[in-house]
């Protein structure tokens, strides 16, 4: 979503996008968001700049925002990270609360059940060793 | 949706005003401009001029009620980053 046109849209995927994409282009909606009105409710649109600023917002199944990032314009989003959050989230919601994923986590990785047992045992549970400085 | 649409003027996006049983997307609009979005709101929903797949259509957030939704902004088309 942008506050450029679908015209332009069209042009960007079918002359450069297309391009780093295998198929035939972008697999899903490129919105216009002309004006800025939807960027204004969202709280990304920047009047001065006339542009959307990376907002970035995951939405659950029943349209609750459970997760958002904003990022000024000259740095690119990680699209792992989303999806990481995306899992953990579905996770989570998959379990109805009865795991919940800490720092770090990722698909497979340790999870953590809210109790009053883990309360100042999470160190016995989990060590940011363990997800992290591995590389 | 809405398929083909296509004319001269590129129809303005819209916030939707009706659908949201929980938290009406008028009261959700209003409180989102008066202190901002919040994890935890419900989503204002809103349609909004689109290309997809080829063609050009009309989509609207609530059409994917369900599922897992990523709403991305970005500056603009052709932008480097």
């Amino acid at each position: 979503m942008s506050v450029d046109s679908q015209f332009v849209h069209k042009v960007w995927n079918d002359v450069e996008l297309s391009k780093m994409i295998e198929a035939v282009g972008v697999p899903f909606h490129m919105a216009s968001d002309g004006g800025g009105a939807i960027g204004t409710v969202y709280g990304v649109y920047s009047g001065a700049q006339g542009v959307d600023f990376r907002g970035r917002f995951l939405i659950d199944p029943d349209g609750v925002i459970q997760a958002m990032e904003v990022l000024s314009p000259p740095v690119g989003r990680n699209v792992d990270e989303t999806l990481r959050q995306v899992q953990a989230y579905q996770l989570v919601r998959k379990t109805g609360g009865k795991e919940v994923t800490p720092s770090g986590w990722t698909p497979g990785g340790k999870v953590l059940n809210p109790g009053p047992d883990l309360v100042a045992n999470v160190w016995k549970a989990w060590n940011p060793k363990d997800v992290y400085g591995k590389k | 949706m809405s398929e083909d649409k296509v004319g001269c003027t590129v129809p303005a996006a819209e916030i939707e005003s009706s659908g949201a049983e929980i938290a009406p997307a008028e009261e959700v609009k209003k409180e989102a401009v008066r202190m901002g979005i919040m994890v935890g709101m419900k989503a204002p929903d809103f349609t909004a001029p689109a290309f997809y797949k080829g063609g050009f259509t009309t989509v609207q957030l609530s059409q994917f009620a369900g599922k897992w939704v990523a709403l991305c902004f970005y500056p603009g088309d052709f932008t480097f980053v």
